[in-house]
């Protein structure tokens, strides 16, 4: 017996560590990495990209077309504090498009679970055979390379000092005049949504927010919501943004008005940076979705870290019928232009006449 | 014996006379100022307990009925109707009178809105609130000086009573950005506000394109309303520009008075400009291929 227990022991210990590296994807991540097809060598790199294992990745690769370990990395973990470095692939999916016996195109649907929300990222990738093993071969990305310049910059900037008195009237500064130049209700399969624009109006920035209120047909409220992430909070004056709140499972049966509200407040505001959007198109992506694409490029000399793209569509009566936002995971580097892309449904697509594309950036702070 | 009970009798009389002259009893001035000293006079005789109830002040002490009893005018600040107590042990007696606000003494000033496009008529509201210095609305009619100067102008003046405390006015703005001051005065007593007047919508704007191989630099010309004054920077003005590559569009702030873009090129395109409501020129340029 005295002999027989470390031997048991050992037993356990081995079965236990066995257990953890099959309950911890072990097993999987391993047949996933054993690149037999074409569609495994996808998986295991995905596989690879999930675990932040950077240099199994990159290993796994087909380097015919000299991409480099450090380009790779950055393409895929992100960079400059853009919204691709505070995100991680959640799930993907992997599907072929095309095969022969020495190559295959497998089209890979990834979810990256990112500060922002949920993302999703469409990519064809070609894989080549390399004797009994299939590699990926990762496009070499295409990153900017801006001349070295010197971009004079010219801060402008509002600040708001001293205190509000007690004294009735001593503390009389405004709030800033914003008005909501257009609203529309519209009903949507799952949900029912409130959209328009909204205008700053005065001659300094506002911080706003617009909330909406359904009311019941008799008088009471039914729900209400704000534009959380779908607006430009902060507008310079004459400065134009979309909105859009979604009041999920509801119809516009149910409803008999709308109450609008809008609160706008004094901020401390900066010019910077200017971004321009650049050759919009309405065009279909690889699923054949309609899309608004375009690229935006920041005409300012500092780094916009996070961007994310709001478009306004108008139908031929200058209704708003459309409102859509989606981050940009890479960080917006001065004069570099960054391709951006937002789905419109196909029936919304067939009405639009026109759109409008503002851009809401976050700029980390300098040290 | 008929005659000494008489004389009991007229002598208990007498003796009871100078107790009826000396009821209990307080007589105040109807009307007094806020903040005045001044005396209720009590009658009786004996020690009583006083309350002074007013508005917002209660004083409880003990008196001595048949003197004059002192009011702080510490007591009386508040303005309204005030009531003076006096209990002894036989009952209660009770006396009302007004307390009125003082001279004035304190002014609340409100100048709405404090940002006001130039040129806009009966934009500005001015409206003073005038106090006595225990800040009771002096109700009264009161001449109220409101003061206006803006850089530029000459200074004017116009004169209001107030109406139940009040004084206000409305009035237009002037053509010319800047501050305006508005202070408002009673006797020695001024409070001084400042609005900011500021350009109104952008009128007449114009842009000048420089083009070269790739790309195209775009600036307005000063960018004024229609009265000549600058519209503020920061101002977002509207660049569009539409080729065959698609719509490309930047909103630019205004900085030194002009706004400027730049666009890549390829082909012909045709750039516009807006700011607000307002549009601009339209230029077309052909790039090079």
């Amino acid at each position: 017996m005295r002999r027989s227990l470390p031997f048991v022991i050992a037993l356990v210990t081995a079965a236990l560590v066995a257990a953890g590296w099959w309950q911890a994807g072990g097993y999987r991540l391993r047949a996933e990495r054993a690149a037999g097809t074409a569609e495994q060598a996808v998986r295991a790199l995905m596989a690879d990209i999930q675990a932040h294992n950077w240099s199994d990745a990159y290993a796994s690769l087909d380097h015919a077309n000299g991409l480099q370990e450090s380009d790779f990395i950055r393409e895929v973990a992100g960079a400059d504090g853009s919204l691709r470095t505070y995100s991680v692939l959640q799930s993907f999916e992997v599907w072929p498009l095309h095969a022969d016996a020495n190559h295959s195109t497998q089209r890979v649907r990834m979810n990256w679970s990112s500060a922002v929300g949920s993302l999703d990222e469409l990519r064809d990738l070609s894989v080549v055979r390399d004797g009994s093993v299939w590699r990926v071969l990762w496009a070499k990305p295409d990153f900017p390379n801006v001349p070295l310049q010197v971009l004079p910059v010219n801060y402008l900037r509002w600040d708001v000092v001293g205190h509000r008195s007690d004294d009735w009237g001593a503390g009389s500064v405004d709030s800033p005049r914003v008005r909501i130049t257009s609203m529309n209700a519209v009903e949507r399969p799952d949900r029912v949504l409130i959209l328009g624009e909204i205008e700053n109006e005065d001659t300094v920035p506002a911080y706003l927010n617009v909330n909406a209120t359904l009311l019941k047909p008799d008088g009471s409220s039914l729900e209400e919501q704000d534009s959380f992430d779908a607006i430009s909070h902060r507008l310079l004056p004459k400065e134009v943004s979309p909105y859009r709140i979604d009041f999920p499972g509801l119809r516009l049966s149910q409803l008999k008005s709308v109450r609008m509200d809008v609160r706008a407040l004094l901020v401390p505001a900066s010019a910077d940076p200017v971004i321009s959007v650049e050759n919009q198109t309405i065009d279909k992506d690889a699923l054949g979705r309609k899309i608004l694409k375009g690229a935006l490029v920041n005409q300012s000399g500092q780094t916009a870290n996070i961007a994310q793209v709001l478009a306004a569509f108008y139908d031929s009566s200058g209704k708003v019928i459309w409102v859509v936002d989606g981050y940009l995971d890479q960080a917006l580097l001065p004069q570099a232009p960054v391709p951006f892309a937002v789905s419109i449904p196909d029936d919304v697509a067939a009405r639009v006449q026109s759109y409008h594309v503002v851009v809401n950036h976050y700029t980390a702070p300098t040290a | 014996m008929p005659k000494i009970i008489l004389t009991v009798r007229l002598l208990m009389v007498l003796l009871a006379v100078p107790a009826l002259g000396q009821l209990m009893g307080l007589r105040a001035p109807s009307t007094v100022s806020a903040g005045s000293s001044f005396s209720i006079t009590t009658t009786g005789s004996g020690p009583a307990t006083f309350y002074l109830l007013g508005p917002s002040h209660v004083v409880k002490q003990t008196i001595q009925l048949g003197q004059d009893l002192p009011i702080s005018g510490s007591d009386v600040g508040a303005s309204g109707s005030y009531q003076a107590v006096a209990c002894d042990s036989v009952g209660c007696t009770s006396t009302a009178f007004y307390v009125l606000p003082s001279s004035p003494a304190r002014l609340s000033f409100l100048v709405h809105p404090s940002r006001v496009p130039v040129s806009a008529g009966n934009a500005i509201n001015a409206t003073a609130l005038v106090y006595d210095r225990f800040d009771n609305t002096v109700l009264a009619p009161t001449p109220v000086k409101f003061q206006f100067s803006s850089s530029g102008a000459a200074p004017y003046t116009r004169s209001l009573a107030t109406a139940r405390g009040i004084a206000w006015l409305q009035l237009g703005s002037s053509s010319k950005q800047g501050p305006l001051q508005v202070v408002a005065s009673v006797g020695e007593t001024a409070e001084p506000r400042v609005i900011q007047q500021v350009a109104s919508e952008a009128c007449g704007l114009r842009m000048q394109a420089a083009s070269s191989s790739r790309s195209v630099r775009l600036q307005t010309d000063p960018i004024r309303d229609c009265s000549g004054n600058p519209v503020p920077d920061g101002t977002v003005v509207s660049f569009t520009k539409i080729d065959d590559a698609g719509r490309s569009t930047v909103d630019t702030p205004i900085k030194k008075g002009v706004a400027r873009a730049q666009f890549a090129v390829s082909g012909r395109a045709r750039i516009s400009v807006a700011c607000g409501v307002v549009l601009g020129n339209e230029i077309s340029i052909g790039g090079e291929p």
